[in-house]
């Protein structure tokens, strides 16, 4: 039987994986963002969890709206990176530190 | 003749002259030279003409002395100050002064000034001036005299820095207002304590109530505990401090030692005002101020000996410098201070009336001389070193006749009106002197001395001036006249080769006569009624001028102990006004020393007074002065030279003035710049600068460079804060929900 605690087990493990992504990774812009999406598909995995077990349809409407803002989000994101790859020359993470104090 | 004076009249003696300097001042350009002389003019006549009414209705017509506000200043708590007039003899007789010598100079005005671009600021100042000088002297509170006191000072200063383009003149304008604040801070600590002690800035309230701060102590401070010290307080008697400080205003104000280094400098005004602020009326706001305070003065004797040792060193010690100046000017201001100094003698030795009457004759002769000496510069095309001058006799006979008379008043030749009134304060002295202090003494040898040294410095110029070689044709004589030359014509008299003199138009000349009169006359006419309590010829009786406004007590004077047996247990009052039992007095002593005077030489009236002059000891003294003078610059021009050589050392004292301007301006103007320049570096530069701002300021830098270190700019640095952040939030927020 599959309780809820499987999903958000799931959904924990996602959102730690995608963290550690953001953290440790120092190469590469474009996986920084494939670990913001994987945040997000966490949550909405948490959202559907909620939704089937609490027959409340509300938490699945939330995850299409989350979908639609995270496709536009990611064309955002990736126009921004190509832009910055035109001038800086890079995507490396670790070169990218033009906000240094 | 109705026995009230009226209060609009009143009002239009004091701004006529205002109203004539507004017009002038403000409006110089639309009404042109001939408006602005016109208004001014009218102004001071009308409020002469007035002012000569007021006086005879106080004198002749048994008028009551006026005492009323006219109008609210302001009030604050409990106390109101009111802008009010006193007028009573005393008032009006330089209520009379004031307005006469202004009205000459005024007209005179118009031929010295003939060619300035300043024409009509110089008459509005002028009766601005005099506006002010009536305010000061009609003023029946203290607070507007201190406003009137004020005035004259700003005018003054405006007018000595009236060619404000000459660094000399703007030098010498800054030094006369600072050395009066001098002088005015001391002033106004007086009329504080007056405050203190009565309550009242009113006249009539505070010599009412006078007697109440005899023997009263005033507590200048409390002893108090400084660091574990106990510092011990000080009190001081209370009349000696309102005396003392009252009378350091006056010091400022007529230029007595060690504050009169600012008067020879204002000579770098235009001659006019020198004649009218710097030796007739200004300078006397001094002494007229110590005659209206009579009654506080009478109460500190400590005070007055210190007027008197004050006053003897003026008289004696700048009558010293004037014998060695070179600028005609110079030497007339030396005079003034010297003059000045023989008024502060009289009000030393109680002898107000004496002051008061000296300050009358003196405006008139000493105005006459300033003048004469303006017309000289006139005639010698602005040229003010008497050593390139020389036989102008035949050349100005109406200046080279009124400077004469001007200066036998001023030496004190009898029956001239000098002479009663420095004869006067000469026995005055003398009389209050007899076995008196050290101070005393030194007054009665520096008031005879003052007259030999007066004779010399006067007939010197005149000789130098009128008399011997024509110098003015030799072109270069002297070359330092630069420094004082009244060089504001340059332009169009600049050559300096031959001049020839000429004499000045008759707006120079009518002033010139119409003040010699005076300076003849005054003195033989009024010296009865003014000093004496009696008619010219001295039989009869009359009513003291000054009765009611100014007053003496009894055992003030040192002769008091010859006094009949219990007078000097008598309490403190007025001296009464009755007439003088004279057998008694000249037996006696009196504890009036002008009522000595009067009786040992007034007996036969004035006519006796003068004669008797011929054969007195000051007479013998201004001959012999004389003879010097004729005989160093008339007769043997040459000797003066050599006995100058013969005395340097001495005539380096005299020319250095003592060191006087160098302890004022490199000792106490520079000591000030120095203590300053050292609170700029400390204070200034080192604590505000350096420690408050530039120090916050490097504190901050020193915390951002440290700071700066966390901002890394890796993106992954911020997402790591970030996430560190909400598990702290979230271990907060959980214990904050199971708490």
């Amino acid at each position: 039987m599959i309780t809820l605690a499987h999903f958000l087990t799931l959904g924990a493990i996602l959102f730690a994986l995608s963290v550690a992504g953001i953290i440790i990774n120092r190469k590469n812009v474009i996986v920084l963002l494939m670990c913001i999406e994987l945040m997000l598909l966490a949550v909405n995995i948490n959202f559907v969890a909620f939704s089937r077990f609490l027959g409340d349809v509300h938490g699945q409407v939330f995850v299409f709206f989350i979908l639609t803002v995270a496709a536009a989000e990611a064309a955002i994101g990736l126009a921004i990176l190509v832009t910055l790859f035109r001038n800086k020359r890079t995507i490396n993470v670790a070169e990218l530190d033009a906000m240094k104090g | 003749m109705d026995h009230t004076l009226s209060t609009n009249v009143l009002l239009i003696i004091a701004l006529a002259p205002l109203f004539g300097s507004i017009v002038a001042g403000l409006f110089g350009r639309q009404v042109g030279r001939s408006g602005a002389h016109t208004v001014t003019i009218v102004g001071v006549a009308l409020s002469c003409a007035l002012s000569v009414q007021v006086l005879w209705q106080l004198w002749f017509g048994g008028a009551d002395p006026y005492n009323q506000n006219v109008y609210t200043f302001f009030e604050i708590g409990g106390y109101s100050a009111h802008i009010g007039f006193m007028v009573d003899r005393l008032t009006a007789m330089m209520m009379v002064v004031v307005t006469f010598v202004s009205l000459l100079v005024h007209i005179y005005t118009i031929g010295y000034m003939a060619e300035d671009e300043g024409y009509q600021r110089f008459f509005s100042y002028i009766s601005l001036f005099t506006f002010s000088m009536l305010m000061l002297v009609m003023s029946n509170n203290f607070l507007q005299l201190f406003f009137g006191w004020e005035a004259v000072g700003l005018v003054s200063y405006l007018l000595i820095g009236f060619w404000y383009k000459r660094p000399t003149a703007v030098f010498a304008n800054m030094k006369a207002f600072l050395v009066n604040r001098v002088g005015d801070f001391g002033f106004l600590l007086g009329i504080a304590a007056v405050v203190h002690v009565y309550g009242s800035l009113d006249y009539a309230t505070v010599f009412a109530r006078v007697m109440e701060g005899q023997g009263q102590q005033l507590v200048l401070w409390e002893s108090f505990n400084l660091l574990g010290l106990t510092v011990p307080g000080w009190s001081v008697d209370a009349m000696t401090f309102v005396g003392i400080c009252l009378f350091i205003g006056a010091m400022g104000k007529s230029a007595q030692v060690p504050l009169h280094v600012w008067l020879p400098d204002s000579m770098e005004g235009p001659t006019p005002i020198s004649a009218l602020i710097h030796a007739a009326t200004m300078v006397t706001a001094g002494i007229f101020m110590v005659s209206r305070m009579s009654p506080v003065f009478e109460l500190s004797p400590a005070a007055l000996q210190f007027i008197l040792f004050i006053g003897a060193t003026t008289a004696l010690f700048t009558g010293l410098i004037g014998m060695v100046q070179n600028d005609i000017k110079r030497v007339v201001a030396y005079s003034t201070l010297s003059q000045l100094g023989y008024m502060t003698v009289a009000l030393g030795v109680s002898a107000y009336g004496a002051a008061v009457f000296h300050l009358m004759t003196h405006a008139f002769f000493k105005a006459l001389l300033f003048l004469a000496a303006g017309s000289v510069i006139i005639g010698m095309h602005h040229e003010q070193d008497m050593r390139r001058m020389g036989g102008l006799r035949k050349y100005m006979p109406i200046t080279y006749w009124t400077s004469l008379i001007g200066t036998l008043a001023l030496v004190g030749f009898p029956f001239l009106s000098g002479f009663y009134s420095k004869d006067s304060i000469i026995e005055a002295v003398r009389a209050a002197g007899e076995g008196g202090s050290w101070v005393n003494q030194y007054a009665i040898f520096a008031v005879l001395a003052g007259v030999f040294v007066t004779s010399f410095y006067s007939f010197r110029l005149f000789y130098l001036v009128f008399h011997g070689p024509e110098r003015f044709r030799d072109a270069h004589a002297a070359e330092d006249h630069h420094s004082h030359g009244d060089g504001h014509h340059d332009d169009d008299h600049g050559h300096h080769g031959p001049v020839e003199p000429h004499e000045s138009p008759w707006v120079v000349t009518v002033p010139l006569v119409a003040l010699a009169i005076p300076s003849v006359l005054v003195g033989a006419l009024t010296v009865g009624p003014m000093l004496f309590g009696k008619d010219f010829s001295g039989q009869q009786a009359v009513t003291p001028f000054f009765e009611g406004a100014i007053y003496q007590y009894a055992p003030q004077v040192p002769a008091a102990d010859d006094l009949a047996p219990g007078a000097s247990a008598a309490p403190l009052g007025p001296v009464p006004s009755a007439p003088v039992d004279c057998a008694a007095v000249v037996e006696r002593g009196s504890p009036d020393p002008v009522d000595v005077v009067g009786c040992k030489y007034f007996q036969h009236g004035a006519i006796g007074f003068g004669t008797h002059g011929f054969v007195a000891l000051p007479f013998w003294l201004m001959a012999a002065g004389f003879a010097l003078a004729t005989f160093l610059y008339l007769l043997r021009p040459g000797t003066s030279a050599r006995i100058r050589a013969a005395l340097a050392p001495l005539v380096r004292v005299l020319e250095r003035k003592y060191w006087m301007d160098d302890l004022w301006i490199d000792g106490f103007a520079g000591g000030g710049v120095k203590l300053g320049r050292v609170a700029w570096r400390a204070g200034d530069r080192g604590l505000i600068d350096g420690a408050l701002v530039n120090g916050s300021a490097w504190v901050i830098d020193r915390v951002a460079a440290l700071s700066r270190h966390v901002q890394s700019g890796y993106l992954y640095h911020y997402a790591f804060a970030m996430i560190l952040g909400l598990i702290a939030l979230l271990w907060l927020a959980g214990r904050w929900t199971t708490a």
